[in-house]
């Protein structure tokens, strides 16, 4: 169970007609984590204390953003249920925070994805995650990438722009 | 599944907006802070609250023996993506293609 910090955690769900495989798949493969979001490839070591590195492509690297967009180290797996890793951005001195993936497959073939992502002591990467910098060309954070996800699964196509 | 309707739906009533907005300032609520700036039973405020978790737009989790209430902005994005860029992008764009044929002609 996740204790949760009042005010420093963010919680985003979505529904999604995929199988909880697929969106596993999407959320811990290079091939798929490239192809929506910002598109960084991720580097999994999946199990407990693996490694995980998301690197940034070229286009984001030219914004400014390191090579190693973001590191960490996983926690917990649990394919295609669960996976709680550490998360720490590339681009702040701010350090780790906790981030988990909770994936939930229904009968009728959709599947609820909540990211949780503790952010104690982060308030520069929660304002970043959270899409408040979005005015300013930071993406929209969270809501933006599960968003892009989702249309990337069901349709095959990741939203324009 | 979520749907648009439901969304819309949520969002329609003026106290859910507000209960969003506290949410908004401060996630991982528990009713009883919630209700307390709220002029409504707790009742009421619990009814708003299953109405806002069943459109997606709250999420609730249990941390100990109190059930905290998450804003999930995501279906927010959803609507935006698909009722409100269709709309503004061409405004932007018609402004585009003024500048541009403005510059030309000069």
């Amino acid at each position: 169970m996740t204790t949760t910090t009042t005010g420093t955690t963010q919680i985003y769900r979505v529904y999604i007609k995929a199988t909880a495989q697929a969106i596993w798949g999407a959320i811990t493969t290079p091939e798929w984590t490239e192809r929506y979001g910002y598109g960084g490839r991720v580097e999994f070591d999946l199990r407990p204390g693996g490694a995980f590195r998301s690197i940034a492509d070229e286009e984001m690297q030219a914004a400014g953003m390191p090579e190693v967009a973001v590191d960490g180290e996983v926690v917990e797996v649990d394919p295609p249920r669960r996976l709680v890793q550490t998360w720490r951005a590339g681009w702040n001195e701010e350090g780790f925070t906790r981030l988990t993936y909770e994936i939930n497959e229904r009968p009728d073939g959709v599947s609820s994805l909540t990211v949780i992502h503790e952010l104690d002591g982060a308030p520069e990467t929660a304002a970043m995650v959270g899409g408040a910098n979005e005015d300013q060309g930071a993406g929209g954070g969270w809501s933006e990438v599960l968003s892009d996800l989702k249309s990337l699964l069901e349709t095959g196509k990741p939203l324009a722009g | 599944m979520i749907d648009d309707d439901r969304v819309f739906k949520a969002l329609a009533d003026p106290t859910r907006r507000f209960l969003l907005d506290r949410l908004f300032e401060r996630d991982g609520r528990t009713l009883t802070e919630l209700e307390s700036e709220v002029e409504m039973t707790r009742f009421g405020v619990m009814k708003h609250l299953r109405l806002l978790e069943k459109a997606g737009l709250v999420v609730t989790r249990r941390s100990g023996r109190e059930k905290l209430h998450f804003l999930n902005p995501v279906p927010i994005r959803m609507i935006h993506d698909r009722w409100i860029d269709k709309y503004t992008e061409r405004r932007v764009s018609a402004l585009a293609d003024l500048k541009t044929e403005l510059e030309g002609t000069s």
